[in-house]
């Protein structure tokens, strides 16, 4: 700790506890995002899957593994986030028949009207 | 890049402190205590006004010439200790959870007998706001119950490797003989077990005689003397039942118990009332003209009417002024390095030196039980007799339905005005026998005195952190002395 000074033994407790966590945090591979020092990103990556949220570690969108549109697919097909999108298995089977190739037809995906 | 922090933030559960020119604060839910520095305390004074955006107080402490980097690793360091906190946090719902039903025992309290040579008139034994119901049962417990409560304590205390039993009263005294019985036998029944036993005992002293304290001496036996202060104090309610003052009758006894003995040290126990709230004449007169080592002090238990001992407001402020002055003695004494025995300053450091976070008042139902002359047992000394709070008896064990019950409503968790108080971790709500005499529920919190808890809190705070920076060794010392650290 840089500015608080722990001064009885349970604040000494905390300071060693937040002090192994830090350390930890520099072996483990799943960080939180907000530490200090950041966790490295490898440039292209996706660091959040929230659709409509994605940036890369330039913190546009170019770089992206996969384009963010695509994402949008993805939840429509394996459920990722079933709430916001059209459901395959029982109302909207058709909501994807005309985006053969998500990348370059995700125009084609249309409004669903329940 | 990685996503930018959106939050708000707000300030954390926390009481803040100065002292000897410097920034503190006590942190309740973690019974912690940290020094602040000035970039922190210009983050807190901000949020002072509202909850204000991370990207603001970044931005904010930039302009005051902080690297970047340096303000994001001050937010997530106080963000981490959770002296700020996203805005729209939401605290835990406080969980009561009994602690489980082998909780090893540590400690007996032994009604050795409840019969009583003096008619303390706010004794909370005999007195107007008496919970007993000693008719018709056992006066003086016989060596047999001594015995069997020894073998219930060692064999409770599961894997501990020291307990202690304190014996207590009625007037202990009255019953020496058993007191002497039960010291031999639990020595060797610990001694076959491997496991050490000590031992403390209260007493009004009258009856204490050369052979007594030669035993307590040589058996290493903690004495706490009920003891009122000088002959007027004494004399106005701690009296036989004729109405005859003991000043008289203690004073060449406990002149004879300082000198002989040596091996534990000697306390008072003073209970304020009505017309006694000299705290630091009593104090002096205890300590420089009786030479007692340490010397505690607690208002008198009472019903809401206070009867005519009872402590009304003048009275109480008479009290805490007192505290106050005493208290100033105490820093002083440890700021040259030298104790002081105003032992509720100790008390209440030693909390704060360990960080004591109670999920109950004391120990009371958990590693301590009292037990009665018939070998009743009950949550401490001072249910005794009491036949609503009758905890099983030591040839069954404890009544775990009824132990449950109360650690339940004793529990901080459970006592709703205690959630928003700072003071919670040291008081968690206070004395279960205090809270059944003013409110009829052990589990009631004692709100008669909780602006008085934290007032006391914040003093010790405040000398806390006056040797935090004045004289930390003493700090250090203290808590080696004490086994803290």
């Amino acid at each position: 700790m840089k500015h608080l000074k722990p001064l009885n033994a349970k604040a000494r407790r905390i300071d060693a506890d937040l002090t192994a966590i830090d350390a930890a945090a520099m072996e483990e591979d799943v960080v939180a995002l907000q530490q200090a020092p950041r966790p490295h990103v490898p440039l292209g990556c996706s660091l959040s899957f929230s659709p409509g949220w994605e940036v890369d570690g330039t913190g546009g969108t170019a770089g992206l593994c996969q384009p963010a549109e695509r994402d949008i697919y993805d939840c429509y097909v394996t459920c990722f986030w079933p709430v916001q999108m059209a459901d395959h298995v029982n109302y909207s089977p058709d909501w994807a028949s005309n985006c053969a190739a998500a990348t370059k037809d995700w125009r084609s995906l249309d409004v669903v009207f329940p | 890049m990685t996503a930018p922090l959106s939050h708000r933030y707000r300030m954390g559960e926390m009481h803040r402190f100065g002292a000897a020119g410097a920034d503190f604060v006590y942190m309740p839910q973690a019974g912690a205590i940290f020094a602040l520095d000035e970039a922190t305390h210009g983050v807190l004074a901000r949020l002072g006004d509202g909850p204000v955006a991370h990207g603001d107080l970044v931005t904010a402490l930039v302009d005051q010439g902080m690297p970047g980097s340096d303000a994001e690793g001050l937010l997530r360091e106080l963000r981490q200790v959770r002296l700020i906190e996203a805005e729209h946090v939401v605290a835990r719902a406080p969980v009561v959870d009994t602690p489980p039903e082998d909780f090893p025992l540590q400690a007996l309290v032994l009604n050795v007998t409840n019969q009583c040579n003096l008619a303390c008139t706010y004794c909370y034994e005999f007195g107007a706001d008496k919970i007993s119901t000693q008719t018709g049962k056992t006066k003086y417990m016989t060596p047999e119950t001594a015995k069997a409560a020894v073998d219930f304590l060692l064999e409770s205390a599961k894997g501990r490797e020291a307990v202690h039993i304190t014996f207590f009263g009625g007037e202990t005294l009255m019953n020496f003989r058993l007191l002497k019985e039960a010291v031999a036998y639990a020595d060797a029944r610990a001694a076959e077990l491997g496991k050490r036993v000590t031992y403390s005992m209260t007493t009004n002293a009258t009856l204490l005689t050369d052979p007594i304290i030669d035993f307590l001496a040589e058996n290493a036996v903690g004495v706490t003397v009920s003891i009122d202060g000088p002959a007027e104090m004494q004399n106005a309610r701690r009296v036989y039942k004729s109405g005859k003052g003991s000043y008289d009758v203690i004073l060449p006894r406990l002149k004879s118990l300082i000198a002989k003995h040596k091996t534990r040290a000697i306390a008072a126990r003073v209970t304020l009332s009505a017309g006694v709230t000299d705290v630091v004449g009593i104090y002096h007169h205890l300590k420089h003209e009786i030479g007692f080592h340490e010397v505690g002090f607690a208002p008198v238990t009472t019903t809401d009417d206070g009867h005519d001992f009872g402590l009304n407001g003048d009275g109480m402020s008479a009290v805490l002024s007192g505290f106050h002055a005493l208290s100033q003695e105490w820093l002083e004494y440890a700021l040259r390095g030298q104790m002081h025995g105003f032992s509720n300053v100790s008390e209440t450091l030693s909390e704060l030196v360990v960080g004591t976070n109670k999920s109950h008042p004391c120990g009371a139902g958990l590693g301590l039980l009292g037990v009665s002359p018939s070998g009743d047992l009950s949550p401490c000394h001072r249910f005794t007799d009491a036949d609503e709070h009758v905890m099983g008896h030591i040839d069954s064990g404890v009544d775990q339905a009824k132990r449950s019950d109360f650690l339940t409503r004793g529990h901080v968790g459970a006592k709703y005005e205690c959630t928003s108080c700072w003071a919670r971790p040291l008081c968690a709500g206070g004395c279960h026998h205090e809270a059944f005499v003013r409110y009829g529920d052990t589990g009631h919190a004692n709100l008669h005195y909780c602006d008085w808890i934290r007032q006391w809190t914040d003093r010790v705070l405040d000398i806390y952190g006056t040797l935090a920076v004045r004289n930390p060794e003493f700090l250090e010392r203290f808590a080696d002395r004490k086994g803290l650290s």
